[in-house]
């Protein structure tokens, strides 16, 4: 029989204290990751450079910090960022709104090739961009008009760059927001702008602001573009840490200016998570396939063709130059410079290796990176996932922090740190991809983890009655429903891998150069061959980037595309 | 001995008490029914049993053996979730099947299991179709049949027929009933509907801000509702306050006649509809029909007294039915009045 | 190395599995490089080349296995080396030049060792010839490059000289590399400064200046995209015909062209010309000391010395090795390269950058 008595008895620990110790647990890699191979080298760095025996020098951050050069270094960072985030959003939007609901032939196509650029290394994109701006570029045959050197050049280069994080990230949500809301407003009397205005926007504006605030990131610590096409006198924040540590070895000034950058990058991160935070709420999203219709109406019709030819100009064109370059030898247009690629030149190549082997190498690098990332940011996400508390939500924007770091600062702290067995990793093969999927880390867990979110906590308290453990829960419930973000994300980490330029060069492993490495290698010589094999080299990178991010295109799922 | 027996069990979500002392026991093949309002703390009690959610304070013990830190797969109960829960990714064999993996079930055996399942709930053969073709009545068969594939020692039913229309609820009612006591199956199922849990259960758990506010047999419980809050919650809304004085009670509708051995003095009184009975003008307490809704098999007339005093609810054939604003006088019949306790 | 600091690593090591990556990462047979080993550990830039069977005969020769570690750009290798000093990548480093060699011996990076067959090397590139704590091994000479068929075209003698390049004849034509953040660009600064002196350069600069002179970042982008006479440049459509490169670059473009052309598309201006010489040395805190001392005797050896002009586009140190025919052919002799010393190199160096880049960059 029942009887209610109000008494309380002692705090029973059940299944709570165990799922908490179940997530510690699926922390503790991630955070040990964290710990030795980005928090560890990085704050050794830093405290080298503002520490003298064991005093710390803190006086140094306004020293540093009241230099004119540095203020310039600092107003030039800010103000570029701002400039190429705006740029950005102007000429990207549209191409948003074109690729989320317009149905053309080569959508898909067209989408993986804009991407292209991303994953792509500075050294090429350079490149590629002077053709476009440089001397003899375009725009210089059409109207003698050379932007290169110019801070125009470093915007565009920008845009170059980041159009796929607009589209891909607005256009991801556009395409899954119910037209008929927006018909349902000019049912109700509005304007076609002003349904717009008044129902799409404030839907798409979180999305707009986490994808301008992705742009800002890339671009506040923007590095190869600078350097390659601002010339001399421009220098970010990130150009200028490479510089007074790999070339002055000036550490303190450079380990100031690293904080500086931390902080602006945690502050950038930390206004980007409130923002998605603020995306997740509920939005009527319907299947993307369809809301997208064939434009009809001459206005449409322009819009396609303005966007198509945006970026035929600002995309295609410069792959287009990279891709000719390759294929144009002293004998005409030839296979000279691929079949140069496969073999040692015989008279003292620049290589010990065939630069072909590069390609494998840099496969090899990518796919081992990519299951470091895989497992390292599937841990954290899957911790993550959990209602959890502050420190874990702390513990989110904390990885993508790499992001924010330059890559000079992480290899130079890899030299400090990683020098004593067991952990002396430093003339070992296993650095690049450690290095690599630092930057591939953030890219898996922002993926995987809306996914995750929405697994619904139930179906995993059904697999529990049902007599699964938790691993098995897991396994059984999360794991098929996450499987085809786990494949986007491993794509992901697997073409900026691939891409990743910065870390790989410090890592010292010569004759196992990854393709972008050896590409760099290839322009730091004299002679047309030579030349020649990097664009060729180019040209193949950036294929395998378009067909991995093909392949994405399909496996895509609608749960994952509001995320980058 | 009880084949759950849960002692005293205290759930807090920050200050608020969800489980408040709660004890319960659940004999072997017997079905009870958790009835309460939302927040009354009945879903977590189910998921305390499951082990989903841990205590504060109290135990639960299955066949005797207390279940502290016993993980929830180890528990061998089953839960049929408010919502079913199906695996989406999986087909309808997949979903019944499941729970017989996690026991190691031989693949032969599995099969044979769910054929015989999916027949007992009346799928046969639907065991290839995806769950996301199924209707919501359909759903809620592979749910049970699911819960019921590893044998589990106890079934709970979380709001076991909450989204379903009310036909299908009358009819799968019965069936679950019916099913049930041929399997011999120990139910514990939780519940906000009043017949549903009526036409279920072999007893009755009335909980109110997680404790029990009355439990025994449907029977018991509708006859005599512990307190106001249980008559309420059941749908009785002639409650007054009253003072018993032997075979009758004062009452702001006049005296009422009590049964024999009602508790004395001031408290609470319950007339159910039926014990209202309506006669001319003058005769008892004099009322004006204020609504008449038809019930199908009768009709609730709600009157409002002359006097200064709460409306009043009578249910009275379809034929004798007054017309609206008519008047009437209301009579009482003592063995349809009962005083409350609280 | 602190105890603190040793346990931490053992600790994380242990919770990472690390030891495990580590081990199979360096797998083969160079990952025990502790005394005795048979691997010798080679820092270097990222120029470093070699032919195969060259350190396959010093293998052979003293059973050593080289591991060639390519660190960076040549600042940034020593720079790296500063950094860990006392735990070094390896066992000997090679590529510092003479403007940087102070910044390594004021960090005392390298321990003394006198090479077997130092006496075939001229005394006047032995640097630290008392200690011997450094081994010349190439040297190599910054200089103006031209572009042969943009002055045949135009009739116009290609300049020879500091002086000329300051000529109008030549206005808008040079282009140099930032001595901030290039190599070349350094040694054609510290060249201007050994003709004109300390005071007279930044006058000489200014000249520079107003008659056109255009700064990049890196010899890629001045070689590659903005001299006319380079493969890439061409491409590129360049529109410099002088540039601030390497003597041995006319043989370079033409060694990288197919079919090769007769003659080389460019040519060296000779009075512009700064020497570089590179040096080795044994590192301070080395494992395999032995194996390094085998291997610097190995790098001033003729095999070595006669393998590396084309490799790494240098001239050999040693007097008995000979020029390959592609350098004798197409390359040029520089007779008075201007050259400066070391100590006064330290004394200067960052001084004169900072005077530089807000004379010329502002």
């Amino acid at each position: 029989m029942v009887l209610a008595r109000p008494e309380v008895g002692t705090r029973a620990r059940g299944t709570t204290a165990r799922g908490s110790a179940a997530r510690l647990g699926l922390m503790v890699l991630p955070v040990a990751f964290f710990a030795v191979f980005f928090a560890w080298p990085v704050l050794s760095i830093v405290g080298r450079g503002l520490k003298s025996g064991e005093d710390w020098r803190l006086g140094r951050l306004g020293e540093t910090l009241s230099r004119p050069e540095i203020l310039d270094v600092l107003w030039f960072t800010a103000w570029q960022a701002l400039a190429s985030t705006a740029l950005t959003l102007l000429i990207a939007l549209p191409g948003a709104y074109v690729f989320a609901r317009f149905d053309f032939p080569g959508r898909t196509l067209l989408r993986a090739v804009v991407t292209v650029p991303f994953v792509l290394p500075t050294v090429v994109v350079g490149t590629a961009f002077l053709a476009l701006v440089g001397r003899g570029g375009l725009l210089d045959e059409l109207w003698g008009l050379r932007l290169d050197t110019t801070a125009w050049a470093i915007l565009l280069a920008h845009v170059f760059f980041n159009y796929a994080v607009v589209v891909r990230t607005v256009g991801g949500l556009w395409a899954q927001l119910d037209p008929r809301q927006e018909e349902a407003a000019r049912v109700l009397g509005a304007s076609r702008f002003e349904a717009w205005r008044q129902v799409t926007l404030p839907a798409l504006g979180p999305a707009v602001a986490a994808a301008a605030l992705m742009v800002f990131l890339f671009t506040f610590t923007s590095f190869g573009v600078v350097q390659i096409l601002g010339g001399p006198a421009y220098s970010t924040l990130e150009a200028e840490i490479y510089r007074q540590t790999a070339d002055l070895l000036d550490l303190p000034t450079a380990a100031v200016l690293t904080m500086v950058q931390f902080v602006a990058v945690g502050a950038i991160l930390a206004l980007h998570a409130w923002t998605v935070r603020r995306r997740e709420t509920a939005l009527k999203l319907v299947d993307p396939a369809r809301t997208a219709h064939r434009p009809h109406g001459a206005g449409q019709w322009a819009l396609l063709a303005a966007v198509l030819g945006t970026v035929a100009l600002l995309i295609l064109l410069p792959l287009g130059v990279l891709v000719e370059r390759s294929f144009d030898t002293s004998g005409g247009y030839g296979l000279g410079f691929y079949r140069a690629l496969q073999g040692v030149d015989d008279s003292g190549g620049t290589f010990l290796v065939p630069p072909l082997e590069a390609i494998g190498n840099s496969l090899q690098y990518a796919l081992v990176a990519t299951v470091i990332a895989v497992v390292v940011g599937g841990l954290a996400a899957a911790a993550l996932t959990r209602r959890a508390g502050r420190l874990v939500r702390g513990f989110d924007a904390l990885l993508m922090l790499p992001l924010g770091v330059s890559a000079v600062t992480v290899g130079f702290g890899f030299l400090i740190t990683l020098d004593e067995p067991p952990l002396d990793l430093r003339a070992s093969w296993i650095l690049v991809p450690l290095a690599q999927a630092l930057v591939g880390v953030p890219f898996v867990v922002r993926t995987m983890l809306p996914v995750l979110r929405a697994v619904d906590e139930r179906l995993r308290e059904a697999a529990a009655v049902l007599g699964a453990s938790p691993l098995r829960a897991w396994r059984e419930v999360d794991l098929p429903l996450v499987r085809r973000a786990l494949l986007i994300a491993s794509g992901f980490a697997f073409a900026v891998s691939l891409g990743e330029f910065g870390a790989t060069v410090f890592i010292a492993r010569p004759d196992r150069p990854t393709l972008p490495v050896a590409v760099a290698r290839l322009l730091g010589r004299p002679g047309e061959l030579n030349y020649g094999q990097a664009m060729a080299l180019s040209t193949i990178l950036m294929v395998v980037c378009a067909v991995a991010l093909l392949l994405l295109e399909r496996i895509r799922t609608d749960r994952t595309s509001g995320e980058f | 001995m009880a084949l759950l027996t849960v002692t005293d069990a205290t759930v807090r979500f920050g200050e608020r008490a969800a489980l408040d002392g709660v004890d319960l026991e659940v004999a072997e093949h017997e079905i009870v029914c958790v009835l309460g309002p939302s927040g009354s703390g009945k879903s977590t009690l189910l998921r305390a049993v499951a082990g989903l959610q841990s205590l504060d304070g109290g135990r639960v013990l299955l066949a005797g053996a207390d279940q502290r830190g016993v993980p929830v797969h180890r528990r061998g109960v089953g839960l049929m979730f408010q919502d079913h829960q199906l695996f989406p990714q999986r087909d309808v064999a997949g979903n019944v099947a499941f729970g017989l993996r996690m026991h190691h079930v031989p693949k032969a055996e599995q099969a044979v299991r769910v054929g015989e399942l999916l027949d007992l709930v009346g799928l046969p053969g639907a065991g290839r179709r995806s769950v996301a073709a199924l209707s919501g009545g359909e759903q809620q068969r592979v749910a049970l049949a699911r819960a019921l594939a590893p044998r589990p020692q106890l079934l709970m039913l979380d709001e076991p027929l909450g989204q379903l229309d009310r036909t299908l609820r009358e009819r799968l009612v019965v069936e679950l009933r019916q099913l049930f006591g041929r399997l011999g199956t120990t139910v514990l199922a939780v519940t906000h509907d009043q017949g549903e849990a009526f036409a279920l259960a072999d007893r009755v758990v009335v909980m109110r801000d997680g404790r029990v506010a009355q439990s025994g047999t449907p029977l018991e419980v509708w006859q005599r509702p512990a307190d106001e809050f249980v008559a309420r919650f059941l749908g009785f809304d002639n409650v007054v306050a009253a003072s018993v004085s032997g075979a009758a009670a004062q009452t702001p509708w006049g005296a009422v006649p009590v049964p024999a051995g009602s508790p004395q003095g001031p408290g609470r009184l319950l007339v159910r509809p039926a014990g209202v009975r309506l006669g001319g003008p003058g005769e008892g307490l004099e009322c004006t029909v204020e609504a008449r809704t038809f019930r199908g098999s009768h009709v609730a007339v709600t009157l409002r007294p002359a006097a200064d005093a709460p409306p009043l609810e009578a249910e009275c054939p379809l034929r004798d039915a007054p017309e609206e604003g008519a008047r009437v006088g209301a009579t009482f019949r003592a063995e349809e009045v009962v005083v409350l306790g609280g | 190395m602190s105890t603190t600091k040793k346990i931490t690593v053992g600790v994380l090591a242990a919770a990472l599995g690390v030891g495990t990556l580590a081990a199979c990462g360096s797998g083969d047979k160079d990952s025990a490089a502790g005394t005795g080993s048979k691997t010798v550990t080679l820092v270097s830039h990222d120029s470093f080349n070699a032919s195969k069977e060259v350190l396959a005969q010093f293998t052979k020769e003293t059973g050593y296995t080289v591991k060639v570690l390519k660190s960076g750009d040549a600042g940034e290798a020593v720079n790296k080396e500063i950094l860990t000093k006392g735990s070094p990548q390896g066992d000997v480093f090679y590529g510092i030049d003479n403007t940087l060699l102070s910044r390594a011996l004021d960090n005392d990076l390298f321990v003394p060792y006198e090479a077997k067959g130092l006496d075939r090397i001229p005394a006047e590139l032995q640097l630290d010839k008392d200690k011997h704590r450094v081994t010349p091994i190439d040297t190599g000479d910054i200089c103006v490059n031209y572009d042969k068929k943009y002055f045949a075209d135009k009739k116009l003698a290609p300049p020879q000289s500091f002086d000329d390049l300051a000529k109008p004849a030549y206005k808008d034509l040079l282009v140099v590399e930032n001595p901030e953040r290039s190599s070349p660009g350094l040694g054609f600064l510290l060249g201007t400064a050994a003709r004109y002196g300390d005071e007279g350069w930044q006058a000489y600069w200014k000249k520079l200046k107003d008659n056109g002179v255009k700064t990049v970042d890196s010899w890629e982008i001045a070689y590659n995209q903005e001299f006319s006479g380079s493969a890439g440049g061409k491409k590129a459509k360049g529109d410099r015909p002088l540039v601030v490169s390497y003597a041995s670059s006319p043989p370079v473009e033409v060694l990288f062209s197919e079919p090769q052309p007769a003659t080389a598309p460019t040519g060296v201006s000779t009075g512009t010309c700064f020497r570089q010489t590179e040096f080795a040395g044994l590192l301070d805190g080395a494992k395999n000391e032995a194996g390094g001392k085998a291997l610097i005797d190995f790098l001033i050896s003729k095999k070595f010395q006669e393998d590396m002009p084309l490799n790494m586009f240098v001239n050999p140190a040693v007097k008995d090795a000979k020029l390959p025919e592609l350098f004798t052919k197409h390359g040029v002799v520089v007779d008075k390269p201007h050259t400066m010393a070391p100590e006064k190199i330290a004394e200067k160096r960052d001084q004169w950058i900072k005077s530089w880049s807000s004379l010329v960059l502002k």
